[in-house]
């Protein structure tokens, strides 16, 4: 039996001598599909950024595939949508430039771009309709256009698990519903979606588990509907495909 | 020109000049994106101490600078890291300290008139042996622009980002502030330490102006390095001035026109791009109707309204 992508047990986090985080218990599953609701300051983006490594944890401890954050190696698994298009201090990037480095954590260093990786560029950028924009500065487009730039990113990288926050967060409807055919594209080929969320919107019929949080605790949990075997599947064909892909 | 290079040290300043324009802003472009504007400034500040050790040692300026420097830039980092509010002040204690040392020892050395020369630049007193050090730092940051550059580019782009895709993200944070520490000793000679992070920043706020991506950005800003910094040499030699103030008032008349050329290119692309029917007829009469200053927020506005336009009838 495979670890699971992410799995806490009695997560705590302390920012600023606050515990925001106070005792999570959390497995997210292969195939799951899992949005994290809860009111502002329940520490929703706060566990996501735990559960990837980001913030250490306080009390507890925390696994992604079977390991401990600073013990995890294959970082080209798991790709993070973050809430916004960091600006930096204002240098320009293309939208081609950002989606590509999702791609860093499966390069080498030594080398250049290979053929394999351009490919997991162009098929990202075609999976959010930004072929067209790709040599377009990232910082000129909408609000809704960053978003799919940052997915893309995700995707890139050809993940298993993909984790997003809030990605509908000042996002109009239109991109909402593409983010969700998205959504459904990469469900469908059975990776693991772990969202933070305010509604679930046209996102619900995508989601198979919802977590409460209040006040750094889970206060309830959901099964919408069980984790089709099938996905399981599929995540195993999409991994065959991609070492059948680097060999090629 | 030829009399120019019939001058042993004028033929390795423009060597060096060379080096300078290439190295400082390959990485200040990563500095600007990280929003350190000010690190080569700082660490040029320490970087007298150096050069005042050296001196009083016996030993080469520039070995002192690169020492104390790198240390310098170790410091600095992990006063970065470990506090978020007092930090700032650490660094300009860290700042004035090294100015203030590096003056009072070069005074004891030489009685201060050399101190000039190496906080404004001066380039005839640059040999070969400073040459080959030169060269061998300015391969040694281009090698590390390359090799890292993607890991550089996300941990600029954003920390967590870095993090999120297993990047060391402490060991890329030194390495960013050695390798401006070791830009800092190669263009003091040329360009004096208090002048050394203009070359930095200057050429990558110009290019910023014009490109549209990070390598564009990156490549475009060393171009306007070497022009501004060989430019500027041969001024200083033509005109008997000091290279440093040269090198950096070139680079920022090269950065005004940028920044010129740029209001015009956006608003050509924004034409260029305009939908025909839409948005765009409205903010074509605003950016009729203002003066140049508001003509920029205008084109933006322009191209935001095109983007938002273009983002319905994907989305739809």
């Amino acid at each position: 039996m495979t670890p699971p992508p992410f799995a806490m047990t009695g997560g705590r986090v302390r920012l600023d001598g606050r515990e925001v985080l106070a005792g999570i218990d959390l497995v997210v599953g292969p195939g799951d599909v899992l949005a994290l609701t809860g009111p502002n300051g329940s520490g929703k983006s706060t566990l996501v950024r735990a559960l990837l490594g980001v913030l250490p944890l306080s009390g507890g401890r925390t696994e992604i595939y079977g390991r401990a954050p600073a013990r995890f190696r294959d970082w080209g698994r798991v790709g993070y949508v973050p809430q916004r298009l960091p600006m930096g201090g204002g240098v320009p990037a293309t939208v081609r430039e950002v989606v590509a480095s999702g791609r860093t954590a499966r390069q080498s260093r030594w080398r250049p771009a290979s053929a394999a990786d351009r490919a997991a560029i162009d098929r990202a950028l075609a999976a959010v309709g930004l072929t067209d924009r790709a040599r377009d500065s990232a910082h000129l487009l909408s609000g809704g256009q960053q978003q799919r730039v940052l997915i893309a990113r995700a995707l890139a990288g050809e993940p298993d698990v993909i984790v997003m926050d809030e990605p509908n967060a000042g996002v109009d409807a239109g991109n909402q519903e593409a983010l969700a055919r998205t959504l459904g594209m990469l469900t469908g080929e059975g990776r693991t979606v772990l969202l933070v969320l305010h509604e679930l919107g046209p996102l619900e019929p995508l989601i198979t588990r919802t977590v409460r949080l209040e006040n750094g605790r889970i206060a309830a949990e959901t099964r919408l509907r069980t984790t089709t075997t099938t996905g399981a599947t599929a995540s195993e064909q999409t991994a065959s495909e991609q070492t059948a892909g680097s060999a090629a | 020109m030829t009399d120019v290079l019939s001058y042993d040290f004028m033929r390795i300043a423009l060597v060096m000049a060379i080096l300078i324009g290439l190295t400082a802003p390959a990485i200040g472009t990563f500095i600007v994106q990280r929003k350190l504007s000010l690190l080569g400034d700082g660490i040029g500040h320490i970087a007298l101490t150096g050069i005042g050790l050296g001196l009083l040692t016996g030993t080469s300026p520039i070995l002192g600078a690169l020492v104390v420097t790198v240390l310098g830039a170790l410091a600095i980092e992990l006063l970065r890291a470990r506090s978020r509010s007092g930090g700032d002040v650490a660094l300009a204690l860290l700042f004035y300290g090294g100015l203030a040392g590096g003056a009072l020892l070069t005074q004891a050395q030489s009685g201060g008139s050399s101190l000039q020369s190496y906080l404004f630049g001066s380039i005839s007193s640059v040999t070969m042996g400073d040459l080959y050090v030169v060269a061998g730092l300015a391969v040694a940051v281009l090698a590390i622009v390359v090799v890292f550059g993607r890991d550089l580019f996300l941990l600029c782009q954003d920390e967590e980002l870095a993090r999120a895709a297993g990047l060391r993200v402490r060991f890329l944070s030194v390495l960013i502030a050695v390798t401006a520490a070791v830009t800092v000793v190669i263009a003091m000679r040329a360009v004096g330490l208090l002048l050394v992070g203009a070359l930095m920043i200057i050429p990558v706020a110009a290019a910023q102006q014009l490109a549209r991506g990070f390598r564009a950005t990156m490549l475009s800003a060393m171009v306007i390095g070497v022009l501004s910094a060989v430019s500027g040499l041969l001024s200083s030699f033509q005109y008997d001035l000091q290279p440093g103030p040269s090198i950096v008032l070139l680079a920022l008349v090269v950065f005004l026109a940028a920044v010129v050329a740029g209001a015009v290119l956006r608003r050509r692309r924004a034409f260029a791009t305009r939908p025909a029917p839409g948005g765009g007829p409205e903010a074509a009469v605003e950016t009729g109707a203002h003066g140049t200053a508001a003509q920029e927020t205008a084109v933006g506005a322009a191209a935001r309204v095109h983007a938002e336009h273009e983002a319905e009838v994907l989305g739809g």
